[in-house]
């Protein structure tokens, strides 16, 4: 296929994803600073928020401060946010536009339909009272696309590109909600393992919507590394670091034996990443820092993206 | 040419149902219109829009302001053709478009036609259109203009004329077939009480005609694509269904990579070769080496690949010198020079500004005429004398003396009318007819084409960029 064809549906598939993702970081955000109130937080659960969205530096070019109306309008809204919801929808149509022969037509009625929607909502649906309708609206319309090019897309290797651009992103996106954690402050005299703590690992496992599964997997009350574990290292957890990874592997291997066994420094790269998902502990990563494994996960799935690119997709 | 003016006026414009005088192939319609509730009419015209909004089916128009991907209004009453007057049609318009590929091919090569003093030489030879670069060359099968939308539009029972020919890169047949799928899903049931010609096969025959015009040195199954300029073009969304219909890449200029004058793709699994490309960018951004160097649309090398015979591009560099509008009135004579027939078809008399006689005529009857750029499309830049008033004619009368060799003129024709869905309810509007003609090996040419509607009470400009909106054209079968 082309490069052109390939790389955009790649990006139609990551933005897509971004954007479902962008709404459960802010849903996190939202329910960790509406409970900080009444547990007494040093309420810097926004701060965290953007951070995690990766979309800090930008916001404070523009704001001074993270304030709960600013910060929603724009991680949700602001089109000057090449990552806030709706840029995300504009980014994801103008991809599916530019390639739309690739598309199935339930891709394409699923995205314009999102996209033509999007663009009548009115500013006031925005608001930090009426934002939770939205951001459901948006988790609703991603699902849609997933299942409408899981269902219908011909298992070729516009379908892996897909594939390999949602896993990528998806996988990137549980990396930063569960680093939320790590920036958000506790107060002096409340530790580890207090109400607000609490409140705040609950949050998080609800934006992947975990929280039931945690209980099912572990019968146990919330605990950090466990929590930690199911996200980064239990297989049967579809959002968890090793979930995506075992399908970015599957796929890109599909797409080199597709291509006559032809593999690159990405088919390396990522194998390495997973192993390293496959035969890790929770205890090491815990031991050696959550927050430092998660940002060099981060960096890393950058520069597999980046190779993907070099072998398939820049024309 | 006098003749045909004084008819046009004296008639007033033919009522495609019939009128007064109902013509048979609308009895079911006319009786679907009166039995059908306004209401659920107006239920159906809102579907029809959302459909081909959630389709995507847009229009984008050079202009600011105002929605970027608009819609062409769709009309719910179909227009109706029956076999006898398809099959007339049918063959006018296979002898004309067989006439323009053979003149085509004729300037490019011995110049007959000139050196018989049939068509003036300085008219080709200085013509913007006329592209030196082809000379001596003979793309495969001999074709120039693989896709031709013929504008006709009729003015009495059995009188037809050719408005224009569009040899270049003709648009709007994606209308043409999504306004059949509309119509049947809309109204299943008043399709089905009509024996209505298929024209869904379309795409098919578009690819058959392609593959049959790959470069004789292609020896296995050839690998057609269509080249956009993008998906900011007015037409994106025509090259992208036609494309996804043939099963075809969709590329744009830097998909493409010309080694060795041999033009290839970029894909996932390195470069592959290209041997037939249906291409919707003008002659003039096709190449940046050979065309305009600024050209960022097209792609290096592409012409050589092309004279080297390599790669066969549809429509041929340099078709647009049989549609220029100065060579338009010497198409009758192409039919008698190459064919020794007389044309099927007839031509709309037209006055050539740059023949003194002619402009002096034109200057004089402004205000009965109308007056086109020779290099003008898509409805712009024309003077409609009977609608314009004394101070535009005017002002068009100063461009005419300064610049007489940019304009012909034409009778004002009374466009026959179709009932129509308007603000005030159903009401005639003027219509016109592009039907495609596919030029291969053989010719084919899927009953109908695209009828457009000038929605405005009175207008005679039915393109989509004024304002125009468009119409099923049903071929009954007998």
């Amino acid at each position: 296929m082309l490069s052109r064809t390939a790389d955009s549906l790649y990006w139609l598939a990551r933005y897509i994803e971004r954007a479902e993702n962008i709404a459960r970081i802010v849903q996190v955000g939202h329910r960790m600073a509406s409970t900080a109130g009444s547990l007494g937080s040093p309420g810097n659960e926004w701060h965290s928020t953007l951070v995690a969205a990766g979309c800090e530096p930008g916001f404070y070019a523009k704001h001074g401060e993270a304030r709960t109306t600013a910060v929603i309008d724009y991680l949700v809204r602001d089109p000057d946010n090449p990552s806030s919801i709706l840029s995300c929808f504009e980014t994801a149509r103008r991809n599916a536009r530019a390639v739309r022969t690739a598309l199935t037509a339930d891709m394409w009625d699923a995205l314009n339909e999102t996209w033509l929607r999007a663009r009548d909502i009115r500013p006031d649906a925005f608001t930090p009272e009426r934002v939770s309708d939205f951001l459901d609206w948006v988790k609703e319309r991603s699902l849609l696309f997933n299942g409408a090019y899981a269902n219908t897309m011909l298992r070729n290797d516009a379908y892996y590109f897909t594939r390999l651009g949602t896993f990528l992103e998806r996988a990137d996106n549980t990396a930063r909600i569960l680093d939320v954690k790590y920036h958000v402050l506790l107060p002096q005299d409340e530790g580890v393992g207090g109400a607000i703590d609490y409140s705040q690992w609950q949050a998080i496992l609800r934006s992947v919507s975990a929280l039931r599964s945690y209980h099912w997997v572990y019968h146990d009350r919330l605990q950090p590394w466990l929590i930690a574990e199911l996200l980064i290292l239990r297989r049967e957890m579809p959002r968890s670091l090793i979930s995506c990874f075992e399908q970015v592997t599957y796929y890109l291997d599909l797409v080199a034996s597709d291509y006559g066994g032809k593999r690159g420094e990405c088919h390396r790269l990522a194998g390495e990443m997973h192993a390293r998902l496959r035969y890790g502990q929770i205890a090491k990563i815990m031991q050696s820092g959550l927050h430092e494994f998660l940002t060099e996960h981060i960096d890393r799935s950058m520069v597999l993206g980046n190779a993907i690119g070099t072998l398939y997709l820049d024309y | 040419m006098r003749e045909a003016r004084a008819r046009g006026e004296a008639a007033g414009p033919f009522d495609e149902t019939g009128g007064a005088d109902p013509r048979p192939q609308y009895d079911l319609i006319r009786g679907w219109l009166a039995d059908t509730p306004a209401e659920m009419v107006a239920l159906k015209r809102r579907e029809a829009e959302l459909l081909f909004r959630r389709i995507g089916i847009t229009f984008a128009v050079y202009t600011a302001g105002g929605d970027p991907e608009r819609l062409i209004p769709f009309d719910i009453i179909p227009r109706v053709l029956d076999r006898a007057e398809w099959r007339h049609l049918s063959a006018g318009l296979i002898q004309r478009v067989r006439a323009l590929n053979a003149f085509i091919g004729d300037v490019y090569n011995t110049r007959e036609i000139l050196r018989a003093g049939k068509v003036p030489e300085t008219l080709i030879l200085h013509n913007e259109a006329f592209h030196a670069e082809m000379q001596g060359f003979t793309p495969a099968q001999g074709v120039y203009t693989h896709i031709a939308g013929i504008d006709l539009v009729r003015v009495a029972a059995n009188e037809f004329y050719v408005l224009e020919d569009n040899c270049r890169t003709p648009s709007g047949v994606s209308y043409m077939l999504e306004n059949r799928e509309a119509m049947m899903r809309l109204f299943p049931d008043l399709c089905a009480r009509h024996r209505i010609a298929p024209v869904s096969h379309y795409p098919e025959e578009l690819r058959a005609m392609l593959c049959s015009v790959a470069p004789p040195n292609c020896d296995r199954e050839p690998v057609v694509a269509l080249l956009t300029p993008g998906s900011y073009n007015s037409a994106y969304y025509e090259h992208s269904f036609l494309a996804d219909e043939m099963g075809i890449e969709l590329v744009e200029g830097a998909d493409l990579v010309v080694d060795d004058n041999i033009a290839y793709m970029r894909t996932t699994e390195g470069p592959r070769r290209i041997d037939v490309l249906y291409r919707r960018i003008d002659d003039e951004y096709l190449d940046p080496l050979t065309f305009r160097p600024d050209s960022t649309l097209g792609t290096p090398g592409l012409f050589n690949a092309y004279r080297a015979g390599n790669l066969t591009l549809a429509n041929a560099v340099g078709a647009g010198i049989a549609d220029d509008k100065s060579v338009y009135r010497f198409v009758p004579e192409m039919i008698r020079f190459y064919f020794g027939e007389e044309p099927i078809l007839k031509n709309v008399p037209t006055y050539c500004c740059a023949e003194r006689e002619d402009l002096a005529y034109v200057l004089h009857n402004l205000h009965e005429l109308v007056v086109k750029e020779t290099r003008g499309s898509g409805g712009y830049g024309m003077l409609v004398g009977p609608q314009a008033s004394a101070s535009e004619r005017a002002t068009f009368a100063a461009k005419l003396k300064a610049r007489p060799d940019d304009y012909i003129a034409q009778p004002t024709l009374a466009l026959s009318t179709c009932p129509t869905f308007v603000e005030s309810g159903i009401a005639p509007r003027h219509v016109d007819l592009r039907p495609f003609v596919l030029s291969g090996k053989e010719i084919h040419i899927v009953p109908g084409g695209l009828t457009r509607v000038a929605l405005r009470e009175g207008s005679l400009v039915v393109n989509s960029s004024q304002g125009g909106g468009t119409k099923d054209t049903w071929v009954l079968e007998d």
